[in-house]
């Protein structure tokens, strides 16, 4: 018998088959693409948030050395069309214009006004200086509220109005008429500051035309390969089959790179221009103009309960900064929280109502969580006020409302079938862990005695809303794709196995993750399988990577197409081994006859019969390969318990994380090292946004923290270690029982962070703190609660 | 331009350089050495960390001609014959890279702080790191790998 693999790979901490290249520094970057007569694009961009272009005049540029062509937005105006948004989220939304240069009008700090293409990126960028530009200042739109004020200055003056979109949701009963009988009512609001995306790799995109064909193949550092392809020939009017693109390693997405971007447009226009291959790379500080923002929101959110703290409805109001266009789905993310306001909790009434609005800022779009974590946020804060409130403990609070695990399937107030769960057993496993009582008690003790260095304790309960998704949802959205996934397997001749995957991988580990899948499906060596991915020429369908979409859609495909690669062969199997189907076992790779065990075909060698086709069943195709399309019926619904436990110097505002303990479920694992990664990740990305970051505009609409000198990304030296731990309730949406985990930690932390530090301070009479707390904050909420 | 002559993982090169080429610039663009990465313009992020002689360095803020007569070690010179180096073995085994975009710095900061100190504890290792920005992985497994790489006994995983 063949030695195969009998070990089940699902559930192993498989080390990673990417590391080795990234590790000795092998990688295949999209900025680190070199060919012959590469032409450098830099892009001049708006000084200022709001003005017309009165005269811009780029000849200058021309005659600086190493300049091979210039051009405004209106030399390129012709044949490069207006940057998709793709998710027109009302009937009635307002969508703008948005050329990837701009013609007449600068919207934002940063709105690209001319490119210059050099034969070397610095003699690009110094050619960038001798453009001559004159604008006519027009006053900047910040503030969301004002925005909409009567007579407001707009950002698109043809649009008559900063409004983007009015979206409601209403379900259950009224909330006026819960409110009118709850014993108690809460209502806060919250701010969601911008936050900058900061992957690691700044974008880049290379574009090498072939002319005589009028072909193009786009290298970009996206997290969507396909559906560039798609946008960039809408765009360009480029034939979608002359597009092939490429998603090379890709250092990091976190949401930004789920973008349809003008630069990306622009290289492939530039390129078909000057039949040249053209590079294109930010720094990292015009990234932070030109890479869209996340989050950016003011949360109206009121609870109604009883005094036994027993919810009753719910109303949330948003304000969601649009900024100055919308991009791919920037209308959009708002509504993937609008669902997940109701979190774990039930309740009979539920009112939500989001406004979007144009501001003169730098796009928003998705960033890590996209929605859920503004609406976790809310609502673990404002549960903890309840909490207050009643003088309730903030774990009792939750347990009194929660979705009891016996009660699974349940549709939420907000209409989503949660498919399973279990927040009791994640709960008790956290306070265990966390060692809550303690805790408590050293709070109490700090407390009474009026130690200058407070202890809080926060907690955050969430759910989340991911495996994006079910394409009939998505209509119903009216988002304008699908949400499917694609994989195929190809058993080559060899016995080695490719998998070919629609997902996009920036850094999740997919070629690791989808290996073991398949090695369990087929029972063939982990090592013997290559994933092939990121290519529209090597992987032509797919719907890339981003709302924690992989695993539960991409590598579900993966297992249902490796699972029909099996009974292709066992049609194979049975002939050669003159059985009937029924008759064949299919234990680690090989099929065998019941009863005689002698008779055996591994599926490698069933692999390599049907490439010679020597000996096939009469009708059946030479081949074992196959390919399929996941298009889930259900959302994924990874949930869990985190808690904080935060020290606050009152006298300074300086705070320490002391402990950080998480429990999350997200169904059956696939590779519990590359979980436990993607939690601690999207925590730091959680922590970050409670006590460190913030795109800081000032009162003309420029963006203060404007590099990475002025913008906290927080080091090793400023976060802290984080006990994970995990409950296993399988999902019921797919076969394999997975959910998704990319953004759980993120969408889980920032509310126990916040809940922490103002737990920490409400004895001295704090009920907040607006995010980030940096110590001025605390420090001024502190002396603000003492006045 | 400047003559320069620079040795870099072991290969001497000669070139004439802007005297505003970026080391980073001349190792990626004139070098073809693509094992450096760069993540920023401000000298924070820590990407292109690179050893100059024996000084671990940003190669972003180091000019090409600062680096004439001296000798580069990046990334890309660490592993021998095909050997990996304990740090290399080190982020592989314990999941201390995700995207990998930072990987290569972080490698040489930490070589330069076990060249330092051998055995450091979790904090200096963060201490150590601070000017190396990584946006995946949180940080810990990171600091795992270097103490691990040091020799020293490290939990497997944190996950209960």
């Amino acid at each position: 018998m063949t030695d195969q693999a009998v070990e089940h790979e699902v559930g192993r901490s498989r080390l990673r088959k990417e590391d080795a290249r990234l590790i000795t520094g092998q990688t295949n970057w999209t900025d680190n693409i070199q060919v012959a007569g590469l032409l450098h694009l830099a892009i001049l961009r708006s000084p200022m948030a709001h003005a017309r272009i009165t005269r811009i005049d780029v000849s200058p540029a021309l005659e600086r050395p190493g300049v091979v062509a210039a051009f405004s937005g209106a030399d390129l105006a012709e044949g490069l069309g207006s940057l998709p948004c793709a998710w027109p989220v009302t009937e009635d939304i307002v969508l703008p214009d948005h050329p990837p240069v701009a013609v007449d009008e600068v919207r934002y700090a940063g709105d690209p006004v001319a490119v210059v293409v050099a034969r070397d990126r610095y003699a690009a960028a110094d050619a960038l200086e001798a453009i001559e530009v004159d604008y006519d200042p027009l006053p900047p739109v910040l503030d969301l509220e004002a925005a909409l004020a009567e007579g407001a200055p707009l950002v698109h003056a043809d649009k008559g109005t900063n409004r983007c979109y009015t979206w409601p949701l209403a379900t259950g009963g009224s909330f006026e008429s819960v409110r009118q009988r709850a014993e108690v009512t809460v209502k806060r609001r919250y701010h969601q500051q911008r936050l900058i995306p900061n992957a690691m790799e700044p974008r880049a995109v290379v574009v090498t035309p072939l002319a005589a064909s009028g072909e193009y193949t786009v290298y970009s550092a996206t997290q969507i390969p396909h559906i560039l392809r798609i946008m960039l020939a809408v765009v360009t009017g480029i034939p979608e089959q002359k597009l092939r693109v490429v998603a090379p390693d890709v250092g990091g997405g976190f949401g930004s790179k789920l973008q349809v971007y003008g630069e990306e447009a622009l290289a492939l226009a530039v390129a078909r221009k000057l039949g040249r291959p053209v590079k294109w790379t930010e720094s990292r500080s015009e990234g932070y103009l030109a890479t869209h923002h996340g989050r950016g929101m003011i949360q109206d959110i009121e609870v109604a309960a009883t005094r036994e703290g027993k919810l009753l409805g719910l109303k949330v109001d948003l304000l969601a900064d649009m900024g100055a266009y919308l991009m791919l789905v920037t209308p959009g993310i708002p509504l993937l929280g609008a669902f997940m306001y109701p979190a774990i909790y039930k309740m009979d009434a539920y009112e939500f109502n989001c406004t979007g609005v144009f501001t003169t800022r730098t796009p928003t779009d998705a960033y890590r969580g996209a929605g859920r974590p503004e609406a976790t946020f809310a609502i673990e804060r404002i549960m903890d006020e309840l909490a207050a409130e009643l003088g309730l403990d903030p774990v009792e609070v939750r347990r009194r409302n929660w979705i009891r695990h016996e009660e699974f399937p349940y549709t939420s107030i907000a209409g989503l079938t949660y498919d399973s769960g279990n927040y009791e057993a994640a709960t008790e496993k956290a306070l265990a862990l966390f060692g809550y009582d303690d805790l408590r008690a050293e709070q109490r003790e700090r407390t009474e005695r009026g130690a200058p260095v407070r202890l809080g304790i926060g907690v955050s309960t969430y759910t989340e809303m991911c495996g994006l998704a079910p394409s009939r949802v998505l209509r119903d959205l009216r988002y304008a794709a699908g949400g499917w996934e694609a994989a195929s397997i190809r058993m080559l001749p060899t016995g080695k196995v490719e998998v070919v995957t629609g997902t996009s991988p920036h850094g999740q580990g997919h070629e690791t993750c989808w290996s073991q899948i398949a090695a369990d499906v087929l029972g063939v060596p982990f090592d013997d399988v290559e994933v092939l991915h990121g290519d529209t020429q090597a992987a032509p369908q797919g719907m890339d990577t981003y709302g924690s979409r992989s695993l539960s859609v991409g590598g579900e495909a993966v297992h249902r197409a490796a699972t029909k690669v099996v009974e292709k062969a066992r049609k194979v199997a049975a002939h050669l081994l003159e059985a009937s189907e029924q008759d064949l076992e299919f234990t680690n790779g090989v099929f065998s006859v019941k009863g005689s065990p002698e008779a055996h075909k591994s599926i490698q060698e069933i692999a390599f019969e049907a490439f010679t086709s020597h000996d096939l069943p009469d009708g059946v195709e030479p081949s074992i390969n196959a390919e399929t399309l996941v298009d889930p019926e259900n959302f994924s619904y990874p949930h869990g318990t985190h808690l904080c436990a935060v020290e606050v110097d009152t006298e300074t505002g300086r705070t320490r994380i002391r402990s950080y303990v998480c429990v999350d479920d997200v169904g059956r694992v696939v590779n519990p090292m590359i979980v436990e990664g993607q939690v601690h990740g999207g925590i730091a990305q959680g922590i970050a946004q409670a006590l460190y970051e913030e795109a800081v505009y000032d009162a003309e609409g420029n963006l203060v923290s404007g590099t990475m000198a002025d913008y906290l990304v927080p080091s090793a030296a400023d976060l802290p270690d984080f006990v994970t731990g995990r409950t296993e309730t399988p999902a019921a949406s797919n076969s394999m029982g997975v959910k998704g985990v990319g953004e759980a930690g993120t969408i889980a932390s920032t509310p126990a962070v916040v809940n922490a530090v103002v737990d920490a301070l409400r004895p001295l009479g704090v009920h907040d703190v607006r995010m980030p707390c940096t110590p001025e904050r605390v420090w001024r909420a502190v002396k603000e609660a003492s006045a | 331009m400047t003559h320069i002559k620079v040795n870099v993982d072991g290969t001497t090169y000669e070139d004439d350089v802007e005297p505003r080429l970026l080391l980073a610039h001349y190792l990626r663009d004139r070098l073809g050495l693509t094992g450096t990465p760069i993540g920023c313009d401000t000298s924070n992020c820590g990407a292109c960390t690179v050893d100059l002689d024996g000084e671990t360095v940003k190669s972003c803020s180091v000019l090409a001609v600062q680096a004439d007569g001296g000798t580069v070690t990046t990334v890309q010179g660490l592993a021998k014959d095909g050997e990996w180096t304990a740090l290399q073995h080190a982020f592989h085994e314990r999941h201390g890279l995700q995207c990998g975009y930072c990987t290569p710095g972080m490698i040489m900061a930490a070589r330069d702080l076990l060249s330092e100190n051998p055995h450091p504890t979790s904090d200096e290792v963060r201490q150590a790191l601070e000017g190396n920005l990584c946006r995946c992985t949180g940080y810990q497994n990171i600091v795992r790998a270097v103490l691990a790489a040091s020799g020293q006994q490290v939990p497997e995983e944190a996950t209960a």
